[in-house]
């Protein structure tokens, strides 16, 4: 899209922002899914801190069980034919337990990569169904940082026909079995087996990150370099834009948690949430909460329809739903006292979590420079 | 909220305008509409004349019941109505001029009012013959409304009532016919119950209205002393000691317009600030732009919020969003206006108009930043402060505990003042 330079981009037909009676049934199972075997937060922290895989029982129900890795697919090829709405209501789910599963990484950008190229292509279709079974798990080699509007990464060189080179702080490439890379000559799918995975500690211990390095990796072009970066900025723009309903569903799970917290912890004889200092910090919480649910609803609408302002919505809500869920998650600790620091209490899950997808596809500053440039108002001596 | 009978928001969606929906599709409203237009051109109607027409065909109000300016029709259809009356060139009841009456008075006299008080006010009170003010706040009873100390005492003889207080705050005050006033009847009992609702007359000798001049340096609002006011029993609204239920009906349907505006994409306070920036480059520094950046992005939230939520009200499923919304246009407004004064710089300095003058309406738009940098103080101070409000969503939303008080069960008169 080309934003006109003097007025902000005009919203098309109004968004739907409400849940539909099918979103709501999408939710009541997905969160029954997690609640029965993803709540159990200390074991789910054990086999991160031990090295160990996401719980691949737990994904294929969730993928493949519940259908939820395909929903971004076409049934004609192997998927749910649903939408961005209903990935978004998945990932507010999985937000809300700070599930460790390949979901936004996968399901969400690089399927949404690989629909970006030519579908008609055999190895393109074949990929996209079996990620959209939950068979495979792929995931873009690109750092966790890069978000949408930015140069397309360099870190990868076509050698003569084998790819040469290293990217860090790729999520979920511990568990994935393809990579999708953006080279210089292309979008390339390149198998685990063919690299060097070396996994980094990350802030966040429910998204694994690693080192990926490439020496004569070979891998099959999905997309050559007239098409890779649009390519590339549909993934991205599609996970910041499904991001932001990862950050609600996180930030509303974290002041839920808190409120249930200071209506039964006591001190001085009473409730310390019958305290005017403590309501209003979590009274202020819920409609930062209430704002950032509009605009991630706002965000997945317009992916779902293609809006023409569908930028622009995926930037306030980046830029609002960072802070949202950073903002919840720092609550949770300090209004938690001191079970708020501690290892065993899941706080500290979020915080993290929180934390670190406030980088992840661009962090909100990175969005409001995009809502600059797509609302037309440029800093000076632009 | 416990025992609040039906008003006119509860009232669209109940079984009397389901039964009403099926004789008020948008298809016979539209109908109904082109009758009364071709019935009552407008290029060939007074325009007191038309609006009363309006009012008695129903057309008014579409949800309020026949007889009283309605059809009994679902709320939302009122779109329909006032969609081909526009179209057709038709005057308007200046719904900003005499928003207090209609917004305030108007739902509390419908779930309040006798047939006869009904009957007697609604009709003037929409055509905007007669503007109403609200006689709530006093110097020492703001966000603790309760405590007002404005004495109702009864005469004996003749029945009527005799009011002796001073109010504040009172917008529209110098041009109001009528006025709702709280009054307390009964300084034994404890200060939510010894309240009584009335509806004043402004005309009577007792009302002394004084302009208050503002922060702004015009006088936009009111004192009001009332001395030895004779208001008659009939124009009590709902039974003595009831006064603060039926306030709260008014305080509710207060803070619901206020939520309740419809702005487009970078509609609003950030309007003027927004092509402020477009047209003078040279203003631009890049601690501007960051802050300029945030409350853009900010207002479209609030504008996604506010529109979620009428999408919820229109779906049958109201959110408690509406309880934040004037919580948040009321930061939005005070920090986009103050950002506006600064990037201005020099201009910043200079102020439009200090003249006293007597506005019927705020307008922020006509007005210097100035002026809307310190009007906008007023937005999260009037109609319930920001901080009652945080109270409110706390306790309401939330389901925090109260703090414990212990004005609930003294009598008004043993209170602290």
């Amino acid at each position: 899209m080309t934003p006109d330079p003097t007025t902000p981009a005009a919203p098309a037909a109004a968004p739907d922002l409400l849940y539909t009676a099918a979103e709501d049934e999408l939710r009541a199972a997905v969160r029954a899914l997690l609640d029965d075997r993803a709540s159990d937060h200390a074991a789910a922290l054990a086999r991160a801190e031990a090295g160990g895989p996401h719980d691949p029982a737990l994904w294929r129900t969730l993928a493949a069980g519940i259908g939820a890795a395909g929903l971004l697919v076409p049934e004609k090829l192997g998927g749910q034919g649903a939408s961005h709405r209903e990935a978004a209501v998945v990932l507010e789910e999985l937000g809300r337990s700070v599930t460790r599963l390949p979901y936004l990484t996968s399901s969400v950008l690089a399927t949404e990569a690989l629909l970006g190229c030519d579908t008609d292509r055999p190895a393109v279709a074949a990929l996209l169904g079996s990620l959209a079974a939950g068979t495979a798990v792929a995931v873009l080699a690109v750092p966790l940082t890069l978000g949408p509007g930015s140069p397309p990464p360099a870190a990868v060189r076509d050698t003569g026909g084998a790819l040469d080179g290293s990217v860090t702080a790729v999520a979920d490439a511990a568990g994935a079995d393809v990579l999708l890379v953006p080279a210089d000559t292309g979008l390339y799918a390149v198998p685990a087996a063919a690299v060097t995975i070396t996994p980094q500690t990350p802030l966040d211990l429910t998204r694994p990150l690693a080192r990926v390095t490439f020496r004569e990796a070979y891998g099959e072009l999905l997309a050559g370099p007239a098409t890779a970066p649009a390519v590339l900025e549909r993934a991205l723009r599609t996970g910041a834009g499904l991001l932001a309903s990862e950050q609600l569903g996180l930030a509303e799970w974290c002041l839920a948690e808190t409120v249930r917290h200071v209506r039964g912890r006591h001190q001085f004889n009473r409730p310390i949430g019958s305290f005017q200092a403590l309501k209003h910090r979590l009274a202020q919480l819920w409609l930062e909460i209430a704002g950032a649910r509009a605009a991630a609803r706002n965000a997945a609408d317009a992916l779902a329809t293609g809006a023409p302002d569908t930028d622009l919505a995926v930037a306030v809500a980046q830029a609002a739903c960072s802070r949202a869920a950073v903002h919840a998650a720092e609550e949770c600790v300090q209004l938690h006292g001191g079970i708020g620091m501690t290892w065993e209490h899941p706080a500290h899950l979020y915080l993290k979590r929180a934390k670190a997808d406030a980088l992840a596809l661009g962090t909100a500053g990175h969005h409001r420079t995009r809502v600059a440039a797509l609302a037309g108002l440029p800093g000076p001596q632009a | 909220m416990s025992a609040r009978p039906t008003g006119p928001a509860a009232g669209s969606h109940g079984p009397d305008a389901t039964a009403a929906a099926a004789s008020a599709s948008p298809a016979e409203l539209r109908r109904r509409t082109e009758e009364f237009l071709a019935a009552h051109p407008p290029a060939d109607t007074g325009r007191t004349d038309f609006l009363r027409a309006r009012f008695d065909a129903g057309l008014a109000w579409v949800h309020y019941p026949e007889g009283l300016g309605g059809l009994g029709a679902p709320r939302a259809l009122q779109a329909v109505v006032d969609t081909a009356l526009e179209a057709a060139g038709a005057p308007d009841n200046d719904p900003r001029r005499i928003g207090i009456g209609l917004g305030m008075a108007a739902p509390t006299l419908l779930a309040y009012g006798t047939e006869e008080q009904k009957r007697r006010f609604l009709r003037p009170l929409w055509v905007g013959e007669e503007v109403w003010c609200q006689l709530f706040s006093e110097p020492g009873a703001g966000s603790d409304l309760a405590a007002l100390g404005t004495r109702a005492v009864r005469e004996e003889a003749t029945g009527d009532w005799i009011v002796d207080g001073q109010k504040v705050w009172t917008s529209s005050a110098h041009v109001a016919r009528w006025a709702i006033l709280v009054a307390r009847t009964d300084p034994a009992l404890p200060k939510h119950q010894g309240i009584t609702y009335f509806l004043c007359d402004m005309t009577d000798p007792g009302v002394e209205v004084r302009p208050l001049r503002q922060i702004t340096g015009e006088a936009e609002f009111n004192e009001v002393f009332l001395t030895g006011v004779r208001i008659p029993d009939a124009h009590r609204l709902g039974a003595v000691g009831q006064g603060w239920e039926v306030a709260r009906t008014t305080l509710m349907n207060e803070r619901v317009s206020i939520g309740g505006m419809r702005l487009p994409r970078e509609g609003g306070m950030i309007a003027p600030v927004a092509a402020l920036w477009r047209e003078r480059p040279e203003l631009r520094t890049h601690a501007l732009h960051e802050r300029l950046l945030e409350l853009w992005v900010d207002a479209e939230v609030a504008r996604l919020t506010a529109e979620r939520l009428r999408q919820q009200l229109a779906a049958g499923r109201p959110g408690p969003e509406g309880s934040g919304m004037k919580l948040s246009f009321a930061r939005l407004n005070q920090e986009i206006s103050g950002l506006e004064v600064e990037l201005r710089g020099e201009e910043g300095l200079l102020y439009d108009d200090w003249t006293m003058r007597r506005p019927d309406l705020v307008d922020f738009t006509g007005r210097g930043a100035g002026y809307r940098y310190l009007r906008s103080k007023g937005n999260s101070i009037e109609g319930g402060t920001s901080e009652i409000l945080l109270n409110i969503v706390a306790e309401r939303v939330l389901g925090l505990p109260a703090e414990p008080r212990d004005d609930k069960d003294l009598p008004w008169k043993d209170l602290a003042r």
